[in-house]
């Protein structure tokens, strides 16, 4: 329990920011129609794959020598970059057909 | 200015940036706008981090990165770019799971590294978790999906099954936090076991299902990412990850809303599940029989209507039968009739479906009428006209109390003069239910392809 409190007062700053966002996030979606709740999940689908820059500070603070975490930091990163790429460009498709015409 | 800093500003422009484009994918207007803005965010994220990072590192661990990104943005932008517009549900699914299993493999060789912390400890260990099941989940939706595993697949008593499996999931974790663990073995059985509970968790949830559960797994997935955040102490991927996880949650209750179902009853229920309790009730016996009608039939009912309304559903989107229905439209439209479209807000696969794919062919939208504002006209219009789409038009979601999809609000066909409903077959619909509406008297069946049949619907009015 100690050990908790310690690392929330050491932390106080990502608690913040975890709470806070935590309601941004809530307020973002609040009211949103039903015809973009499609490209609303690929989009956010997308920015979930922030997780790549995780798999590219593993690779980058990977010991040379350890050929197993660089085997998996590099299997990550592709899976991240297919993540972040293939969402974007998916959720752009669609909502390229919402283009307004008139 | 140091580099430090540097980066951290970065990274706050590109938190800024996610919460922007979200924001703005919520409005018609500015969707595209907003992807685009969270996509430089994120690039200008992703350059920040491989040049700002302090520390010597091998030119041959910068060339494997760079080779990495490489690889996973040709594949993911070709992939994305040539997928037909059916497939978009499946494909979102599918970059969920890799963005689940890389957070998976990042806790995975992480775990060496901070075992001298428990709350690292269990960072680590939940985002192993968390992003095993997203992956894992994720890659038996998107089987679902494209039609590999349509059949939902339940064991017996497999909710108990489950529940003992996450169960005994968490007490392993939580014994391995206590007890400050630094066995590799363990974390790679919890590994295996929670890669295991991703695909009992989705197996049984019908496809009907599979928009909220692709949702609920994506917020997984930014938790996941919001976890090696906390590790790595990096800002931006905690509020990139954070954001995430709680829109995906609203998402998620706000698509169960748009089918008038429980979270719970999603995940638990079984949609389509008639073997429990509800038996007595079998909706598979109709009495009456089903009419057949034919093209010209139904070219001459349209050709002479005053108000017809279109339908579509999943059909009209496996056939790409979205141009030749607008083809129609126009059609009838040049001899007087007056279209539109009802769009269920869950017709197709994805709430929006139907939306997305008219909209590729320049369909007005003010064509497009949503179901509480249609359902009253129905009772004023000549022809409906059901292309592929079968659960939301179900009435047995208003009478059948045993129905599985009973109180999902529904497009009220039945109130028209006439209902002309075009399937490929009598196969029930991804619900996996019976629907009476094809029995009701009004009701003439018009089977064949959606594509085919609607071309030679447009030839034979042509021809009047």
């Amino acid at each position: 329990m100690t050990e908790l409190i310690d690392f929330i007062a050491n932390n106080l700053q990502m608690v913040y920011i975890i709470i806070l966002m935590i309601f941004v996030g809530v307020e973002i979606i609040g009211h949103v129609p039903a015809v973009l709740h499609t490209p609303l999940m690929s989009g956010a689908n997308a920015i979930h794959g922030v997780i790549i820059i995780g798999a590219i500070l593993v690779m980058l603070g990977a010991e040379p020598e350890n050929k197993i975490a660089l085997a998996l930091g590099f299997v990550a990163v592709i899976l991240g970059t297919l993540n972040v790429v293939g969402g974007f460009v998916v959720t752009d498709r669609m909502l390229e057909m919402f283009k307004k015409k008139k | 200015m140091d580099y430090s800093f540097s980066l951290e500003l970065i990274y706050l422009v590109a938190s800024i940036t996610y919460i922007l484009g979200l924001k703005m994918l919520g409005h018609p207007e500015t969707a595209r706008r907003g992807n685009l803005i969270a996509a430089s965010g994120m690039t200008l994220a992703i350059l920040g981090t491989i040049f700002f990072y302090q520390g010597d590192v091998p030119t041959f661990i910068y060339l494997l990165i760079g080779v990495a990104i490489l690889i996973g943005t040709i594949s993911g932008w070709v992939v994305a770019r040539r997928v037909k517009m059916t497939k978009m549900p499946e494909l979102v699914s599918l970059f969920n799971g890799m963005g689940g299993a890389s957070a998976a493999l990042i806790g995975l060789i992480e775990f060496a590294h901070y075992t001298d912390h428990r709350l690292s400890i269990l960072t680590i260990l939940g985002g192993v978790i968390i992003g095993s099941i997203s992956f894992s989940g994720s890659m038996i939706a998107w089987g679902k999906l494209n039609g590999t595993l349509a059949k939902p697949i339940r064991l017996p008593k497999y909710n108990l099954i489950n529940n003992l499996v996450i169960l005994g999931i968490l007490v392993f974790a939580a014994y391995m936090v206590w007890s400050g663990s630094d066995s590799q073995l363990f974390l790679y059985l919890l590994f295996l076991a929670a890669i295991f509970y991703g695909v009992i968790f989705v197996l049984p949830i019908g496809g009907a299902d599979m928009p909220v559960v692709i949702s609920l797994l994506n917020s997984f997935t930014g938790l996941a990412a919001a976890l090696s955040g906390f590790l790595y102490g990096n800002m931006v991927l905690l509020t990139g990850g954070i954001l995430v996880g709680s829109a995906g949650t609203i998402l998620t209750f706000a698509m169960c809303n748009a089918m008038n179902r429980s979270l719970v009853s999603v995940l638990f229920g079984g949609f389509g599940d008639k073997s429990s309790d509800s038996s007595e009730v079998t909706s598979d016996t109709f009495e009456g029989e089903i009419k057949k009608t034919t093209v010209s039939d139904v070219a001459i009912l349209m050709n002479y209507s005053k108000r017809v309304i279109f339908v579509p559903g999943y059909g009209l989107a496996v056939a790409q039968a979205q141009h030749a229905i607008h083809e129609l439209e126009e059609l009838l439209v040049s001899r007087g009739v007056e279209v539109k479209y009802a769009i269920h807000p869950v017709a197709g696969r994805m709430p929006g479906h139907m939306n997305v794919l008219l909209a590729e062919t320049n369909v007005e939208y003010s064509k497009l009428a949503e179901m509480e504002d249609v359902n009253p006209e129905f009772q004023n219009t000549d022809v409906v006209f059901v292309v592929g789409a079968n659960d939301v038009v179900n009435p047995a979601a208003h009478n059948d109390k045993s129905s599985p999809i009973y109180g999902m609000p529904i497009l009220e066909v039945e109130n028209a003069k006439k209902v002309i409903v075009n399937k490929r077959s009598m196969k029930p619909g991804y619900a996996g239910i019976e629907n009476e509406l094809f029995y009701h008297p009004k009701t003439s069946m018009l089977f064949g392809d959606a594509k085919k049949v609607i071309q030679e619907l447009i030839s034979e009015i042509k021809g009047m």
